[in-house]
């Protein structure tokens, strides 16, 4: 039987499809501004979303989107004011949301095998109600990507030239942040808050070896991105292991093969 | 018609830090070339960036085209060039894609690039003679091409005024007087104001109408021509 005969792997395979195409496209943003851990950072906030969930008898991930949100905005305004360094506001709220995830947790009495479902992704946990959410927030943010194109890539090309034209390279700060948040809760069913920040960077690592403009970089991350997610999803079910640590491995395995295609075009060249 | 910049009395110091600025007055006529030249410390991007409005004067006050300019209403009519500007990314970037996001102050946040968005873009690269490189990841060009890619990009805004800081450093001797040509015949084709900051004055000199030498203070404001030749030494001690 085909695995796309299943309910449960044609309902991962749909949300994958947005997770795989959404996060290389917000991680070429944070990549190129180095910004690569805030991923990791707001990951461990939305744990404690999920954890208040659990304690409130709500949706996990929708309160792992609005403290995702919060918690991204919240490392952006500490960051743009300059009260705190960026690694030191990516800390604070990195060991904050991690220590206020595991008090509610356990108050909750939900340490068990289904918190480690959002941890590390689970195939077998996306409902219709997931998949819809995922639909509409990764359309939306792919959306907005499109839309904002070239003002995030003027400011990341040149911040300072953007911000003396004008550009509100603050407000665009804060919607990348948005963005990532917004990234992550849609991912954590399918890769899991741990391993999400991975599929939003290392696909573009792999991109920016082999690529030759930015264009071809983000399509290129993208396109790993798919691949990362589809074979990590009939791995995970083959061989019944975590789909978020097999999407990760693979696209881990994109970097080395296009780091070696790199080598070999400029020997060739 | 008020002047592009002005600078009155403007004294200026990193917080912490000692006076960079001391009592600078300055004002740049629209449509003039100026070059800002000075010894490395001596406050020309400091000068450059209270203009622009980036840094508040600690006293004084700094105006662009009759504004303040730290509320400058027209910021898409500016063209700038930070130093060592090079791209903040590891991307590979083509010429092409860097200066069409010098159109980005001019259609707004959300504003497609159009056909006559795209024209300009292409006008600017030819204007800084890159357009065989236009297709080239900019990382392979030479350090004087890669500036003139930034110059293009600076245009593409088409720009009242064009601010560059050392756009001619880290070139070698031909490149530095290349660019500064480039500026020269630019500031004519263009009429627009350009001021840019050099350490190497030598090489620029005799582009500019005007050249504005910054030791801490405005120690020469002239036609370069009239600069003392002991002055050429950067080294050189102003009283």
């Amino acid at each position: 039987m085909s695995i796309l005969e299943l309910d449960f792997m044609r309902l991962a395979f749909a949300a994958g499809t947005f997770v795989g195409l959404l996060a290389p496209a917000v991680g070429f943003f944070l990549v190129q501004r180095r910004m690569s851990l805030i991923g990791d950072g707001i990951g461990h906030v939305a744990f404690a979303g999920v954890a208040a969930g659990y304690l409130l008898g709500i949706s996990p991930v929708g309160t792992a989107l609005v403290a995702a949100v919060l918690g991204a905005v919240a490392i952006e305004w500490l960051r743009a004011r300059h009260r705190t360094a960026g690694d030191q506001a990516l800390a604070l709220l990195f060991y904050t949301g991690i220590a206020g995830g595991v008090v509610m947790i356990s108050a909750a009495g939900a340490l068990n095998a289904n918190l480690f479902t959002f941890l590390f992704g689970s195939i077998l946990t996306v409902t219709n109600g997931d998949l819809v959410l995922v639909a509409a927030l990764g359309a939306a943010g792919l959306g907005l990507i499109t839309l904002l194109y070239r003002a995030l890539l003027a400011t990341a090309l040149d911040e300072e030239g953007a911000r003396v034209a004008g550009v509100p390279v603050g407000a665009l700060n804060v919607v990348l942040a948005a963005l990532t948040a917004v990234t992550i809760a849609v991912s954590m069913r399918i890769v899991g808050i741990l391993l999400i920040a991975a599929l939003m960077v290392l696909p573009v690592i792999a991109a920016s070896r082999v690529a030759w403009s930015v264009r071809s970089t983000i399509f290129l991350a993208m396109a790993i991105g798919l691949g990362s997610v589809y074979i990590g999803l009939t791995t995970s079910y083959y061989a019944d292991l975590a789909p978020g640590g097999v999407i990760v491995l693979v696209s881990a395995g994109s970097f080395v093969v296009a780091q070696a295609a790199s080598t070999l075009l400029q020997r060739r060249s | 018609m008020p002047l592009a910049v002005e600078l009155r009395g403007v004294s200026f110091a990193y917080p912490g830090g000692a006076e960079v600025l001391h009592e600078v007055d300055l004002a740049v006529e629209p449509g003039e070339f100026v070059a800002i030249a000075g010894p490395n410390g001596g406050g020309k991007t400091t000068l450059l960036r209270v203009a622009l409005g980036l840094e508040q004067p600690t006293r004084g006050s700094a105006a662009l085209f009759g504004e303040p300019a730290a509320r400058f209403s027209r910021r898409a009519r500016i063209g700038y060039l930070a130093q060592r500007a090079q791209l903040g990314i590891d991307a590979p970037v083509s010429v092409r894609e860097l200066v069409s996001t010098g159109r980005v102050p001019r259609r707004g946040l959300f504003g497609p690039m159009t056909a006559g968005d795209r024209a300009i873009v292409e006008d600017s690269i030819e204007r800084v003679g890159l357009s065989a490189q236009a297709s080239s990841v900019l990382a392979r060009l030479s350090g004087g091409q890669q500036q003139r890619a930034f110059i293009a990009k600076a245009l593409a805004a088409q720009p009242d005024l064009i601010v560059l800081d050392e756009p001619t450093a880290g070139v070698d001797v031909d490149a530095q007087e290349a660019l500064a040509a480039l500026l020269e015949k630019l500031h004519r084709d263009l009429s627009a104001t350009v001021i840019f900051a050099s350490h190497e004055f030598g090489a620029v000199e005799r582009f500019v109408d005007r050249l504005v030498l910054v030791r801490g203070a405005i120690v020469f404001d002239g036609d370069p021509a009239a600069l003392p030749t002991t002055w050429h030494d950067p080294s050189h001690v102003h009283p």
